[in-house]
């Protein structure tokens, strides 16, 4: 394993919340082009994944290493992995009623800009580049008028986590079950939308319960997190098999490697 | 203990206005005369609240009104340069400025009262009473009562001076009027001044009042603003307190509508060190509207006390009232909203919301909703909230590269946004706006870069 191409390289992971172990040893390499699915029941730990990569403290991490890009990704605030080039897609994105859309976005891009000792982007500049990453989630002009995510269906949510992606243009991309409570047109734009934003530099994994996003958005590996483990990892036909077998047979593999 | 001490705080201004008797009000008219001695026997039985009253509970004043201060029965000529006191970063907002000086109107260059063709008056109340006695004697006292309110009793008794507006029947006022509200001196010092604003059958007005201290010293301010809304009328009140963090203030504001009138008040306390509002509406009319606002940020060791009164005394009225409160520090606030439902006042709809942040663990907010109602067909609520900032939306924001400290900035922001946007001239409400920023980040701890420009 040549650390040098692990774009994102997690070691051990252990992670507790309320002194619960929820994560108990993850070990996962992500290059970069790479797309991996993290796959799972409920309550297999699959969102707390997505937390500690993000910098959320209400989670506590008591073990292990998560080294992004070669630096320690556990020492930097959650402001500063999303300057990295982190980015996380909510699973229930917040509603913030009175921050406007607009206002959002500029900060969140000219914050990143003055991290990376650029200049504040010209109105025109990110009025424009608005515009131009609207079209990439098929989202209705007025959306961005608004007060962040409030009012808004589940589907626009969504497609507002996918939007703002666009705009953030981020390295390393994390959806969390960016799939859950989507329609199927909706499905499509989103997955659509991740797709075009895909590049050689880039990595995306996408948590999800269900097979059916990974069939637009075609994953390299698929790992199955399963009571706060991955307990199983293949190509993109594990994900096929879940879908036709569920994850009961997983289940009992691990039941019985146990005993 | 307590009582004793009350007596002899009380004692010591009956006392004053007994031995300045003829320095206050020398040319008042024989209603004003009576209208003074009323007042200080109402004080002389009521006395200062003490702090086992309910309605004084958090607030208590007496201790300050106890300090040793000085008083001025006339005004004190005060060098003031307006160019040094205040350097403004954005336009003039447009607007009939007028200056009350501690506590007396301020215009050595030109008139104490304006007359316009249209018949529309404002400026000095004091040259109001001597050039419009009948006017002023309708509407002076009407509104704020005597009874139990002391704070409007020794308002009463001692007030000289102040702001008069007059909008006759069918008038518009085409622009705002502003109240500058200056403190300045050389000494501790008390001020009273009065104001009174007459707007009649379908006619319109605003006005902002601004309050400020110029100087470091202790100011103790208890003023009086009545108003009159006529029959079918408009009228929006907007006050923007930031006093320094050594000034007390307790503010009374008694509101009357007519039917079908629409009135709109709002309290926007930026700074101040202990701070009461008292605001009485009474809609008398049917069909009357009344929309109050109130937005309170504050730290170290502040206090503001927001005291309101709604009164439904006519049917098919309808009162909203929205006040919010950010609290850092050993800062302590507290909101006591009644809305008072007369026994005929059917189809009355009352909707009250108080909503405060806590900054931190020691800070500290009472908020207190009160309804009574004595009629059946009525639609009231009320909600207050308690809470801290959604740790959930500060990640959210920290999530997308925006530093914590920014992103509880917005929040904040955000969150007193919702009070903002509800004030009526959208003019207005980007200034407030830039204010509260500026408050929020620390950037406003005096007037001179206030945004509301007073002077240029």
């Amino acid at each position: 394993m040549s650390k040098a191409n692990h774009m994102l390289e997690i070691i051990d992971l252990k992670v507790n919340i309320e002194n619960k172990e929820i994560l108990k040893g993850i070990t996962l390499s992500v290059k970069a082009g790479e797309v991996h699915a993290i796959m799972g029941p409920n309550g297999s730990g699959k969102s707390t994944l997505a937390s500690a990569l993000a910098g959320r403290d209400t989670i506590d991490i008591t073990h292990g290493k998560i080294t992004y890009e070669g630096k320690d990704l556990l020492e930097l605030a959650p402001e500063d992995r999303a300057r990295e080039g982190i980015f996380l897609g909510f699973q229930y994105p917040v509603e913030i009623p009175g921050v406007s859309m607009v206002n959002f976005l500029r900060t969140a891009i000219n914050e990143k800009r003055k991290y990376l000792g650029l200049d504040p982007m010209p109105a025109g500049d990110f009025l424009k580049l608005m515009r131009e990453k609207k079209k990439v989630v098929e989202i209705n002009s007025d959306l961005t008028n608004r007060s962040v995510n409030e009012g808004f269906s589940g589907g626009e949510k969504k497609k507002n986590e996918i939007f703002q992606m666009a705009l953030l243009e981020p390295k390393l991309a994390i959806l969390d079950e960016t799939d859950s409570g989507l329609d199927i047109d909706a499905l499509r734009i989103v997955a659509n939308g991740v797709n075009n934003l895909r590049t050689p530099e880039n990595a995306t994994i996408v948590i999800t319960h269900y097979q059916r996003l990974l069939d637009y958005i075609i994953p390299d590996f698929v790992h199955v997190l399963y009571k706060g483990r991955i307990v199983k990892s293949g190509d993109k036909h594990l994900a096929k098999e879940l879908e036709e077998h569920g994850y009961d047979w997983i289940k009992q593999e691990v039941e019985h490697g146990d005993n | 203990m307590e009582t004793i001490e009350s007596i002899s705080t009380s004692q010591k201004y009956i006392e004053l206005f007994r031995q300045n008797r003829d320095l206050i009000g020398t040319e008042d008219p024989v209603f004003l005369t009576k209208l003074r001695e009323q007042a200080i026997r109402s004080f002389e039985e009521t006395g200062f609240p003490i702090r086992k009253q309910e309605n004084y509970k958090y607030t208590h004043l007496e201790p300050v009104f106890d300090g040793e201060m000085s008083f001025e029965f006339m005004p004190r000529s005060i060098s003031f340069d307006n160019q040094e006191l205040f350097r403004c970063d954005v336009p003039m907002l447009d607007s009939h400025v007028l200056t009350i000086l501690n506590g007396f109107f301020y215009n050595p260059e030109g008139p104490a009262l304006f007359e316009l063709e249209n018949g529309v008056v404002y400026g000095s109340l004091k040259e109001a009473v001597l050039r419009h006695p009948g006017l002023v004697s309708k509407y002076l006292g009407k509104n704020a009562t005597l009874d139990n309110e002391a704070f409007v009793s020794l308002n009463t008794a001692f007030s000289q001076d102040g702001i008069f507006l007059y909008v006759p029947e069918g008038r518009e006022l085409e622009k705002p009027i502003q109240i500058i509200n200056l403190l300045l001196s050389d000494r501790n010092q008390m001020v009273q001044h009065r104001n009174l604003f007459v707007v009649e059958k379908n006619a319109s007005a605003q006005v902002i009042i601004c309050d400020h201290t110029l100087s470091p010293h202790l100011f103790l301010t208890n003023s009086v603003t009545e108003s009159y809304t006529g029959e079918n009328s408009d009228m929006d009140i907007l006050r923007l307190q930031n006093e320094h963090n050594n000034s007390c203030q307790v503010t009374n504001t008694w509101i009357s509508q007519e039917r079908n009138s629409r009135c709109q008040h709002g309290t926007i306390t930026l700074h101040g060190g202990m701070v009461r509002n008292n605001l009485h509406v009474k809609m008398q009319g049917e069909g009357a509207e009344t929309n109050v606002l109130g937005l309170f940020l504050i730290d170290k060791m502040q206090h503001v006390d927001n005291f309101t009164v709604i009164e439904h005394a006519s049917p098919h009225c309808t009162s909203n009232q929205h006040y919010k409160g950010v609290l850092d520090d050993m800062s302590t606030g507290a909101f006591n909203g009644k809305i008072h439902v007369w026994p005929d006042a059917q189809k009355t709809e009352a909707f009250q919301a108080n909503n405060n942040i806590l900054l931190s663990d020691t800070a500290k907010i009472h908020s207190k909703p009160q309804l009574e109602i004595y009629a059946d067909d009525v639609k009231c609520s009320h909600g207050a909230t308690v809470g801290q900032l959604d740790e959930d939306a500060l990640f959210y924001l920290q999530s997308r590269g925006i530093p914590k400290n920014e992103s509880r900035l917005m929040l904040m922001d955000a969150f007193a946004h919702d009070v903002i946007s509800r004030i009526k001239q959208s003019s207005l409400q980007g200034r407030i706006s830039e204010l509260v920023g500026k408050r929020l980040r620390g950037e406003l701890s005096r007037c001179n870069n206030c945004a509301m420009n007073c002077h240029d």
